[in-house]
């Protein structure tokens, strides 16, 4: 495999890797955010402060957890998911979990509460209700989604210690960059920056027209 | 609602999607190749050595991947106990030691050598140039604890390479760590080649593998000379360990004595010997194995002997009997 071919194949396996990690967070965190958003429940604020605290969890500090964890001499070792892609999903799903969830709590806390007792008034149930208030959210959402995955791909820790930068298999942008470093290869690492940013910039245009046209799509 | 329903729909598409683009990557990622996982230190790593050496060996097993775990010995003999790699590449005879002695390592082999290197600020400040390490050391003390300012930087990370500076203080009859108090002496942390750029923008002297620096000053990265170098305190020594599957359930032995016997092939050596020599002038790595099987030349295969083997009961042994396991014709 040449050099191209080799930069092409980690930036798609970060991409992949980071994507599905934020995708699961954000199948598991909307939901936890718009509950702690909407609802007034015993225990409510300590677990957003509690979300908002695990916000800054070091990347190294959760990998070398997560190795403790997934180590063959720690309590899921038999699942033999040290040092594969799908250990690195999880770890980076669980790293940006805490964001996706109180970004989106804090969103939909603010939507103007008017807004529910209006579409309750005018007929909606507890249900269509909520979906008023989530489309209202739509903007703070996307931005969790934009904050889970900028985090996702651009840590370090985690993937370094659980995936391993194995080569063709873990091994991601930030892991290559951090290894030509200390390899010397400076201009590589600078150059695999670039593509890291490159691609954050992208994918944030592409977002934002993304949540353009679900609004438009929302309103019908 | 019609709304609500095609958000559901929606989410349902995306969670469907994720969970077979998911169970495909971990189903792939199971019925692949055998693996075998190798525990290396970066001086090793870094240098490009193992990824030629990953292509010929997967050449010649095919259905079999080498995957490196690259980390400091320290951290690298720790994945062993855990088991989560089969075999280990490290330079410090030492940990070495202990991590077999504690029942983790058996069928130790040595492969490679090459010597450190004291580095320092091409005006030489403090006038090591030429002597020996341990009269270097007490030189740079001294002018340091004159200076008061600092002079010296240490990876003070556990490191292979720090463990030998750790022995090299010793010997030159300072304790590491009363020393590591004193104003001159600077702690980077950080791996070789930060901290050859520590020293390399604060003029100050340090102790590098010779692979590192000839590297980074191949590619223009630092200005540091080599000040004390090729003397027999200052011998690197790199050895191949399996991981006891006896002691550490899950291992991959089988894998890992081929590839310990990969490494001592005589084609192997002969890479080692190479390595290095067209890009950075000269070879990064001695192989060893020719130099402990016939003895020559002697000087060279007397200092391995007195610094890397362990001595059982007043015999020094690559690997004390007691410590192999089958007979996979290591040792003659």
């Amino acid at each position: 495999m040449t050099v191209e071919e080799e930069i092409v194949a980690i930036t798609l396996r970060s991409l992949a890797v980071s994507g599905m990690a934020s995708l699961l967070a954000a199948g598991i965190g909307l939901p936890i955010g718009v509950l702690l958003g909407l609802r007034h429940f015993r225990g409510r604020d300590t677990l957003t402060s509690l979300f908002r605290g695990l916000m800054s969890l070091p990347t190294v500090a959760l990998g070398l957890i997560l190795y403790l964890i997934f180590s063959r001499a720690g309590p899921l070792g038999f699942l033999r998911l040290l040092y594969t892609p799908a250990a690195l999903v999880i770890g980076q799903a669980i790293l940006v979990l805490p964001i996706m969830v109180s970004i989106t709590t804090e969103t939909v806390e603010n939507v103007n509460p008017s807004i529910r007792d209006l579409a309750l008034t005018l007929g909606a149930d507890e249900r269509g209700a909520a979906v008023s208030v989530m489309r209202e959210s739509l903007g703070g959402i996307v931005l969790a989604l934009s904050a889970s995955f900028s985090r996702a791909i651009s840590e370090l820790g985690v993937a370094l210690m659980i995936g391993g930068n194995l080569q063709g298999l873990t091994r991601v942008l930030t892991t290559s960059i951090a290894l030509e470093t200390t390899r010397g290869e400076i201009m590589l690492g600078l150059a695999l920056t670039a593509i890291l940013l490159s691609l954050m910039i992208v994918f944030n245009i592409l977002l934002n027209v993304a949540e353009r046209r679900v609004r438009w799509w929302l309103w019908e | 609602m019609r709304r609500e329903k095609r958000v559901l729909v929606a989410i349902v598409i995306a969670s469907t999607l994720l969970v077979s683009i998911l169970g495909y990557m971990y189903l792939t990622e199971i019925g692949q190749r055998e693996t075998v996982y190798v525990g290396t230190t970066t001086s090793l790593y870094d240098t490009g050595l193992l990824d030629v050496l990953k292509e010929e060996y997967e050449a010649d097993h095919p259905g079999t991947n080498i995957a490196f775990i690259s980390a400091g010995t320290g951290i690298a003999l720790e994945h062993g106990k855990n088991g989560d790699v089969d075999v280990l590449l490290v330079h410090s005879p030492a940990l070495e030691y202990q991590f077999m002695e504690e029942g983790f390592g058996v069928n130790r082999k040595i492969f490679a050598y090459n010597f450190f290197v004291i580095v320092g600020p091409p005006e030489d400040p403090a006038g090591i140039n030429g002597t020996g390490p341990t009269e270097a050391l007490q030189t740079l003390l001294e002018y340091g604890r004159s200076t008061g300012g600092p002079i010296w930087v240490s990876r003070d990370d556990r490191s292979g390479t720090n463990q030998k500076e750790i022995a090299l203080w010793g010997e030159a009859g300072f304790d590491y760590d009363t020393i590591k108090q004193e104003g001159w002496f600077l702690s980077s942390g950080s791996g070789m080649g930060a901290t050859l750029q520590v020293a390399d923008e604060r003029g100050l002297y340090t102790l590098s593998d010779i692979g590192t620096y000839l590297k980074y000053r191949a590619d223009g990265l630092i200005g540091l000379e080599r000040l004390v170098e090729n003397d027999e305190t200052l011998i690197n020594v790199y050895s191949a360990i399996a991981v006891n599957n006896t002691r550490v359930s899950h291992v991959n032995f089988q894998g890992a004595m081929q590839f310990i016997q990969f490494m001592v092939s005589q084609r192997v050596q002969e890479i080692i010997a190479e390595y290095g020599a067209d890009t950075l002038g000269r070879p990064l790595f001695n192989p060893a194995v020719d130099v402990l099987r016939t003895g020559q030349p002697a000087d060279v295969a007397g200092w391995i002997r007195s610094y890397a083997y362990f001595d059982v009961g007043g015999t020094l042994y690559e690997c004390p009997p007691q410590w192999r396991i089958g007979e996979y014709g290591l040792y003659s």
